[in-house]
């Protein structure tokens, strides 16, 4: 009996596949099989994984990126760190293979009195704690598979102010996704309380969908239901527009010349003088993008694949055509 | 990158050749696909006695059992004391031959042979024999010829005409008296037949009891159609043989001869054994093997016996596999480690699922908490790995001498657990709950465990490992649908119940200004485009440049304002 309902009840839990072919929504196997597999060849993704290399061939490229104080690949390296950031009182020290925000130490300022750095925390970290940790950098504490690492030192990057009140505790970055250099779809991951100021979805963050014609906000969910709210700052999430978006989505396009990577995530942040700066790429985006932007993926992915000569588009080109097709809001008069 | 085209071919040719493998080893050899089918095998034995003459040495030569239809023989053994023994061929034919020099009282000889009943067996010794013209005295040979009138006047081909001359001789007349009186049933038959230019000949044939002893052979007579031959009982005329019948000689030769002998006498016993049919196959395989065909069989029973009981679970590998291709790509089931449920799930196979899985979630749970405190030890890798491995030695050790005391001898099997897997899970696992919160430990641990039960059901069930173990081709067969998982790309299960808000949402809500759904609406544009890509093209590009253009103009004018 109890077999019987569930049955019945099937339709209410489960979507109908034809409905989601005709919706054009993307499947991981499908995402694996013809796009990351097809598109991203296997010996490009060192570029992507490793936070190094990206920020070397963007510099190749000029793309923008957050400055790059030097890097520290060896222990013995660890005796020239202060040399190596001098002056700076303002910098994140980044394992070169971590993943989701891990052991990543942001620096704000120097306590002149003691001599020891302040954290974003506000408390403070002793040169020899600061050494410790960039220790366990090396040793790969941080990283994936726990393989030895390296550690960057980074310019601190000071969001625009216009996102205040739209993240908790974290960092609201831009996550678009770029096939054969056409911006696809695009997103902002809002962290929260639940999320623990990360930005990782199904921990809780907020994402919310954007336009790509116009860079506004399309629609916003949380744990795959729709918000209107953000849930710890009451921020009416509809208002969210991104600032200066050409430049976001020409710094997105670009980063396909610039890695030969036909479908990737690109995590883009807004400095607030420097203007947009790639973040990182990741070689294997994720798929809740279609759920923030309430649209599949498929119908705008093979919109691209049958567009004859896409590869003499320049990023211009390709922007705009992004934006006539995969816009949602009228453009702006 | 292979074209599709190309992987859709060897995919096919690797399914068509494991399927003809499995269907060529079923077909030859027998080998069942249902375990605990059974065969019979007869073991037929020949007991030989003779008074020795004198001081001649002896020598008997007993005729082999002929190669039939029906049956397959899986081998022969002689016993006999003080005898030297040979097998030797005469005339073309198959004999042993037993030798001694110096025989003193009554001699017993032993000839003991094993036939497989086979349906498949098809191979025959027979022969079409010449027609002797052998002439018999009189008054013999005109009451043969009256006989062989009457039934050729009644008769219509040599079938018939063998069944008259059968009814003719059993008729209480004065002619078959004086026959029957005279000759052997089964000669007389045959001389009337080679009278008729019908070759014909005498074979004898031992009828199949369990259990019996003292029998003898009886006569048959087989009549030759051409090549096809019938063959009769020369006293009743019923044509054909029983299956339990045993052809022992198909020949005009004689069955037993002994020099130096003398009452020499045969006496068969027969008896029935029941033995699996994939045993069946394994002997069948053998005696091809020895008979010098190498290429006959693609059995893991090929193999001695120790290598084979190692196969057992090797082959049984590829199924716990594909169970885990199955449920992550299709049903989309999350695990902790690949395959690390398939190896989980060998071990259930050694433990039995209950005490399996009361010993992996105390060893998991355990080693989780003991990696917890490790966490705060700031331990590189290597080691910290390590530390767990010694961890989990301990506590299966632990488990065993306490599950021992208290005389549950169950919970030695522990030890069957891959440990060093045991280990990386509970790395991975420590690492995810830090990460990602209990929660998601708890959603890839059952997910694994999930797995490993699907695995375990599959690879115990004794129809599995009877066909994996019998059949190699069906490797072959799990390779291709592997490669068929590997190129699927349509939804996962567990995305039809991720992406349900999101089909309800796309149905009920229309996104910012659009009026059209998004999807509808670029699979129009994208109909156009497949129609006419260039011309497409070429309009999208002066729009675009137009655009571009037009952007230009307005920034400049901006500037200009400003």
């Amino acid at each position: 009996m109890s077999l019987l309902t569930k049955l019945i009840s099937l339709p209410k839990r489960y979507a109908n596949p034809f409905t989601m072919v005709q919706d054009g929504i993307m499947g991981m196997n499908q995402r694996n099989v013809n796009y990351i597999g097809r598109y991203n060849r296997r010996d490009l993704f060192p570029l992507v994984d490793n936070k190094l290399l990206t920020k070397r061939i963007a510099i190749e490229h000029n793309v923008n990126t957050p400055v790059l104080i030097g890097s520290i690949k060896s222990q013995q390296d660890i005796q020239n760190i202060f040399d190596i950031i001098g002056a700076n009182t303002e910098f994140c020290i980044k394992p070169a293979h971590g993943s989701g925000g891990k052991g990543i130490l942001v620096i704000k300022d120097k306590n002149a009195a003691t001599g020891n750095y302040v954290k974003s925390s506000g408390l403070d970290i002793t040169k020899h704690e600061l050494n410790r940790h960039v220790t366990n950098i090396l040793a790969g504490l941080f990283s994936l598979g726990g393989k030895p690492d390296f550690a960057l030192i980074e310019t601190l990057i000071h969001f625009d102010d216009v996102f205040s009140g739209f993240s908790y505790d974290g960092v609201p970055d831009t996550r678009v996704i770029v096939f054969q250099g056409f911006p696809v779809m695009c997103m902002m991951r809002l962290s929260t309380s639940a999320s623990d100021g990360k930005a990782n979805l199904h921990q809780g963050a907020v994402g919310v969908g954007i336009c790509i014609r116009t860079g506004k906000a399309v629609r916003a969910v949380q744990y795959n239901q729709p918000v209107e709210y953000h849930p710890d700052t009451d921020r009416k999430l509809s208002e969210l527009r991104v600032p200066q978006w050409d430049e976001v989505l020409k710094l997105a396009a670009s980063c396909y010349d610039m890695s030969g990577l036909g479908y990737i995530g690109t995590d883009i942040v807004l400095d607030r003088d420097k203007g947009p700066m790639l973040l990182e790429l990741n070689a294997r985006p994720g798929l809740a993008i279609q759920i923030c932007n309430n649209a599949g993926l498929l119908p705008r992915l093979r919109l691209i694949e049958a567009l004859p000569k896409r590869q003499r588009f320049s990023v211009e080109q390709r922007v705009e055509f992004a934006k006539e097709h995969f816009g949602v809001f009228s453009p702006d008069k | 990158m292979v074209s599709r085209g190309v992987f859709y071919v060897v995919t096919a040719i690797l399914l068509l050749t494991g399927l003809l493998l499995i269907a060529y080893q079923h077909l030859t050899f027998g080998v069942p696909f249902v375990p605990g089918e059974q065969r019979e095998v007869w073991s037929v034995e020949a007991k030989i006695e003779f008074d020795p003459q004198g001081n001649t040495p002896a020598i008997v030569n007993f005729a082999l059992p002929a190669i039939q239809p029906g049956f397959t023989q899986l081998k022969q053994s002689t016993s006999s004391l003080g005898f030297g023994i040979d097998y030797i061929k005469r005339h073309g034919l198959n004999y042993v031959e037993w030798t001694k020099r110096n025989a003193i009282g009554a001699q017993i000889l032993y000839y003991q042979a094993d036939f497989l009943v086979d349906a498949s067996a098809y191979a025959s010794s027979m022969t079409v024999p010449e027609i002797e013209e052998s002439v018999e005295p009189e008054p013999y040979a005109t009451a043969m010829k009256e006989v062989e009138n009457a039934a050729r006047s009644r008769s219509a081909d040599a079938n018939s005409f063998t069944a008259q001359v059968i009814r003719e001789l059993n008729q209480e007349n004065e002619t078959s008296t004086l026959l029957t009186k005279e000759y052997n049933r089964a000669r007389l038959l045959v001389h009337i037949l080679e009278m008729a230019q019908i070759p014909a000949r005498l074979i004898r044939v031992l009828d199949l009891e369990d259990g019996r002893r003292n029998r003898q052979l009886s006569e048959k007579v087989v009549v030759f159609n051409g090549t096809s031959y019938t063959i009769f009982d020369p006293k009743t005329g019923v044509s054909g043989l029983a299956p339990n019948q045993l052809i022992w000689t198909d020949n005009g030769y004689s069955m037993l001869d002994v020099t130096g002998g003398r009452n020499a006498r045969v006496s068969f016993s027969t008896l029935c054994n029941k033995i699996s049919a994939v045993e069946a196959g394994a002997l069948k395989t053998n005696v091809k093997r020895i008979a010098g065909d190498e290429s006959v069989s693609f059995s893991i029973s090929s193999l001695p016996i120790e290598e084979q009981s190692l196969f057992k679970s090797i082959l049984l590998l590829p199924i716990g596999v594909l169970i885990v291709v199955f449920l992550r790509i299709i049903v989309g089931v999350k695990t902790s480690g690949t395959f690390m449920p398939v190896l989980i799930a060998m071990a259930f196979l050694e433990t039995s699922l209950v005490v399996g899985l009361i010993g992996f979630v105390a060893i998991v749970g355990a080693g989780l908490i003991v990696r917890s405190w490790l966490s705060h030890l700031n331990l590189l890798l290597v080691a910290r790995i390590s530390a767990v491995i010694i961890t989990v030695i301990i506590i299966i050790g632990a488990i065993s001498v306490f599950t021992y005391k208290l005389g549950l001898t169950e919970g030695l099997k522990v030890t069957f657990f891959p440990m060093i897997i045991l280990a990386w899970t509970i790395e991975r696992m420590s690492i995810l709950w830090e990460e990602e919160g209990y929660k998601e430990v708890l959603k890839q641990g059952s997910g694994s465990l999930f797995v490993a039960i699907s695995a375990y059901l599959a690879m115990n069930s004794v129809f599995v490992q009877h066909f994996t173990f019998n059949f190699l081709g069906l490797q072959l067969v799990l390779l291709s649908l592997v490669l068929l998982m590997g190129n699927y790309t349509g939804f996962r299960l567990t995305e039809m119940k991720r992406f349900k808000p999101l089909v309800d949402q796309i149905k009920a809500n229309r996104n910012g200004d659009e009026k059209e759904q998004e999807a509808k609406r670029l699979y129009t544009e994208l109909k156009e485009v497949k129609h006419d890509p260039h011309q497409a093209y070429r309009n999208w590009k002066n729009k675009v440049n137009d655009q571009l253009k037009e952007e230009k103009d307005n920034n400049s004018q901006d500037g200009e304002t400003k």
